[in-house]
């Protein structure tokens, strides 16, 4: 590693392209995109529908495969991450399997890994927990409201400890109320935890709110057009949103998204 | 009270005044029963005019009471008065279902206890119809017997009915229920690895499912014996298919998110089979169950129309309607309906004990 | 084109793969008895002797599909429809009384669907005895109920379409009664908003959302009441028919005669429910249910 900077790279990606091969011809999906991410860095893409910020994360996560250029994730390929366990992954839907109660979902993972029981039952309490959803393990998901069902999707994330969590629109379907709150509860755990986070959103005050580093993307084809490092405070209350330098960071991403925006 | 429920109302009193009237010019045949009997119908179906004492369980009463009434007189001559009679009983017993499942103020419970006491009491009144009908109008009992000379049958002859369900029942159509849907689901999962045979023999599955195929079974009979083997082999034909096609389309039926979770677990084929896809598959893999029980059935009895020793449901059927002992037959008949809707009945159970979680089951657990 | 073909090519490999296993098995199937006649005749025999000999026995224990073939041809356009013989006339025989039963039991569905959805005490208390009343091997009081319709005049076409007609009108109430009830409660609330009578809310909502469903369980029906009729050309006494085709064939052992009675009563449901499907394709289409 060559890195100048103090802090590790956990994703490195260089001259990053992905074709998919469509009934009319190819389409990029992404094309020529260099990134890096640090350790502990929260870290938003935000970019219109087709600029290719999900298909980025699912690379990353080894759901895609590029066509072009490189990427590791922790110095290895993320084929060779996604084996180590090396992310969570949070989807746009909760996602939980309907047959198992809340324990068990966030127990998932961890049967998987081959845990004992008694480590299990552990991090499952201690990330419920975390996420506020303590006396309701014993519950269905389909049970529970679409914002605990999202938090319980984070707390399975969470359980197997990996450093780097990957987020795809995790709150789009909820109304703006729950939103805040999760959001609020995000940048808690991001304190608490340190954890390398990739959060994919369209909303900008979200990008603003929670991230130090913010990805611009644009569409056809899907490439980076800016990348803003954000200097608000560590401690952000909701109405930091209201302040002039959230603000200005904000009218900064609308003009990269404006400027990445073609009208063919 | 709706308008329906008025005009039910007034025709079951018109019934029972008719009845009354009858019974009166009537009086040496009919007796003071039938009077009475006409009498308290017609003024619970005409109480309705008036408003008083509306409540549902006032014409189940009236009901049962004229069912009772006309049970007790019952033989081969009944008098004119008792047929009005029973159809004013019909109109009130209608008249009370229909009450008292619209009420609204109804407690869990007892809404529960309704809906289950229904259907019994329509079914009661089939019997009920059934056994006044066949008796009252004296149809030969060679076309159709009441149901008390069939019950009777059934209890002078469980032996010979307990054989004849361990013959069909216990050796052919169990033993081929548990081979056919045993064989199509480990067939299902090993071709679902192969997309391929996937896309070839769904279709096959489908258009064979759809055959007439117990029409195999003159062939199964030669193939195997006159046993029960071959009607066991005619099952598994036939159970085969629907098992088959089920389960294939039941493994492929997890979302991609779901699958793309795993995956970024690093998941192997065989926890993802058993995690995922196999509980994805469940309700699926039940739906063939309960529909190839009634095959398995029909498979076992009607195979035995092609040749059996002198034991079996299909064997006794039809070699008793031969010689016209259509009791037995329909003691027979008593016997596979038994033995069709407890299998169905315990596979419904054991479904939702399994398949709790799936949206149509969800209600009832909560 | 290609997608057309990838289609079509892997179905058509499974077929052709049950072609050749058939075509073995009535090698090992019928080589025992050839092999055994070739010792009785002090014959040497071949490889190429054995597979050529067993598919030309009379009665063999599998006939290969050829001979199935042959004879279905033999029977339907060599022979003369009126024939005692010909396919044809007793695939008719059971088609009528098919066409008749499943015609019968859409319209006894479709009425009974009709007053379970209209009706809460219809639904409560029917319901639950048409569930079970298909758990009961219906298929079971066939003979029965040709024998005792037979005592009682009816004889011919009429009992067999009745066992049809018991067999296909469950799957069109079920259908029908989803179909009924699968109109959008946000159109029903937007007849409600018109003050719509019940028997509009009938004719303009209910009965065109239920078309889909009505024809899916049609093709169900239509399936099951060629069965109904085969089964109900069983018990003794009938002479036409595929059923008695079958029941003949295995009273004296003529293996092709069953295999080809077999074949057509195939034949015949993958036409029928072939033609419910063009129907139901080209009416959905009309409606504009489907694209």
């Amino acid at each position: 590693m060559t890195s100048k900077t103090t802090r590790s790279k956990v994703i490195e990606a260089e001259k990053l392209g992905l074709t998919f091969d469509a009934n009319d011809g190819p389409v990029h999906a992404l094309k020529d995109v260099d990134l890096a991410i640090e350790k502990g860095d929260f870290v938003s893409f935000i970019g219109p529908s087709g600029c290719g910020k999900t298909t980025l994360l699912r690379v990353i996560a080894d759901l895609e495969h590029p066509t072009a250029g490189s990427i590791t994730v922790n110095g290895m390929t993320p084929e060779q991450a996604r084996l180590e366990r090396a992310y969570g992954y949070v989807f746009q839907a909760p996602a939980l399997l309907a047959w198992r109660t809340i324990e068990r979902n966030i127990g998932l993972p961890l049967e998987i890994m081959g845990l004992s029981a008694a480590e299990k039952a552990d991090r499952v309490a201690r990330t419920l927990e975390l996420v506020g959803l303590d006396g309701f393990g014993r519950k269905f998901p389909w049970q529970l409201s679409g914002g605990m069902q999202q938090r319980a999707s984070i707390a399975r994330a969470l359980a197997f400890d990996a450093d780097l969590l990957l987020m795809d629109e995790p709150f789009g379907a909820l109304d703006e109320i729950v939103r805040d709150h999760l959001n609020e509860q995000l940048l808690q755990l991001w304190k608490k935890t340190g954890k390398t986070i990739c959060f994919v959103t369209h909303s900008i005050p979200e990008a603003v709110y929670l991230s130090n580093k913010i990805v611009v993307m644009s569409p056809r084809p899907g490439r980076v057009t800016d990348i803003i490092e954000s200097d608000l405070p560590a401690e952000r209350p909701l109405d930091i949103r209201e302040s002039k330098r959230f603000l200005e960071i904000a009218q900064r991403v609308r003009t990269g998204l404006r400027e990445g925006h073609s009208y063919e | 009270m709706t308008g329906f429920q008025r005009t039910i109302a007034s025709l079951g009193g018109a019934a029972g005044l008719a009845a009354m009237v009858l019974a009166i010019t009537d009086l040496g045949t009919s007796g003071i029963g039938l009077i009475l009997g006409g009498i308290l119908l017609a003024g619970v179906g005409l109480r309705h005019r008036t408003g008083v004492m509306p409540q549902a369980r006032l014409d189940l009463a009236a009901s049962l009471g004229g069912m009772v009434l006309l049970l007790s007189m019952l033989d081969g001559d009944m008098p004119a008065a008792s047929w009005p009679l029973l159809i004013a009983c019909w109109l009130v017993g209608w008249l009370a279902v229909e009450k008292s499942l619209a009420a609204r103020d109804m407690s869990p419970t007892m809404s529960s206890i309704v809906s289950l006491a229904v259907p019994v009491f329509f079914g009661a009144w089939i019997i009920f119809v059934w056994e006044m009908l066949t008796v009252g109008l004296q149809v030969p009992t060679v076309l159709l017997p009441p149901p008390s000379m069939i019950a009777v049958r059934f209890a002078e002859s469980t032996s010979i009915l307990w054989a004849d369900f361990q013959q069909t029942v216990i050796k052919a159509a169990l033993s081929g229920y548990i081979i056919g849907c045993g064989s199509a689901f480990i067939i299902a999962i090993l071709i679902d690895r192969v997309p391929f045979l996937q896309r070839g023999l769904l279709p096959v599955g489908n258009f064979i499912s759809a055959l007439p195929i117990v029409g195999i079974a003159p062939i199964m009979v030669m193939w195997f014996g006159f046993d029960w083997q071959s009607k066991a082999a005619v099952v598994v034909v036939m159970t085969f298919f629907p098992m088959l096609v089920n389960t294939v389309a039941g493994l492929q039926a997890t979302q991609a998110m779901e699958r793309d979770l795993l995956r970024t677990y690093a998941s192997s084929y065989f926890q993802l089979l058993l995690k995922l896809r196999l509980p994805t598959a469940a309700p699926f893999i039940f739906n063939a169950l309960k529909i190839n029980s009634t095959l398995a059935l029909i498979g076992a009895i009607v195979a035995e129309f092609f040749g059996t020793p002198i034991v079996g449901l299909g064997f006794r059927i039809s070699t008793e309607v031969g010689r016209m002992n259509v009791d037995m037959v329909w003691a027979e008949i008593v016997v596979a309906a038994l033995a069709g809707s407890l299998s169905y009945g315990l596979l419904s159970l054991l479904e939702k004990q399994v398949t709790f979680w799936h949206p149509s089951n969800r209600r009832k657990i909560q | 084109m290609i997608s057309a073909l990838s289609r079509v090519f892997p179905i058509a490999t499974v077929v052709a793969a049950i072609m050749v296993v058939w075509y073995g098995f009535t090698v090992y199937l019928n080589s025992p008895w050839q092999i055994d006649r070739y010792e009785k005749a002090g014959i040497e025999w071949q490889m190429g002797d054995l597979v050529r000999d067993t598919m030309a026995h009379d009665r063999p224990v599998l006939p290969a599909p050829h001979q199935i073939a042959i004879e279905i041809w033999k029977t339907t356009v060599e022979k003369k429809i009126t024939s005692k013989r010909s396919l044809i006339f007793h695939g008719s025989v059971t088609l009528s009384s098919t066409l008749l039963g499943f015609a019968m039991g859409t319209i006894l569905g479709i009425g009974l669907a009709v007053s379970i959805v209209e009706n809460r005490a219809m639904d409560k208390s029917l319901m639950p005895w048409i569930i079970t009343s298909q758990t009961i091997p219906i298929l079971a009081i066939a003979p029965m109920i040709i024998v005792v319709l037979n005592a009682v005049g009816l004889s011919g076409l009429v009992p067999k379409a009745m066992i049809s007609t018991y067999l296909s009108f469950f799957p069109v109430v079920v259908g029908m009664v989803k179909g009924l009830r699968s109109p959008d409660p946000m159109h029903i609330d937007l007849m409600r908003t018109y003050n719509s009578s019940r028997l509009h809310m009938f004719w303009k909502l209910r009965l065109p959302a239920s078309v889909p469903f009505l024809f899916a369980s049609m093709k169900v029906a239509i399936a099951i009441s060629l069965v109904g009729a085969i089964v109900g050309e069983l018990p003794t006494g009938a002479v036409a028919g595929l059923g008695a085709r079958l029941l003949a064939g295995s009273y004296y052992g003529q293996t092709i005669q069953i295999w080809s009675a077999l074949i057509s009563a195939a034949c015949m449901a993958a036409i029928l429910v072939t033609v419910v499907s063009v129907i139901s394709h080209v009416t959905l289409k009309r409606m504009g249910l489907r694209a």
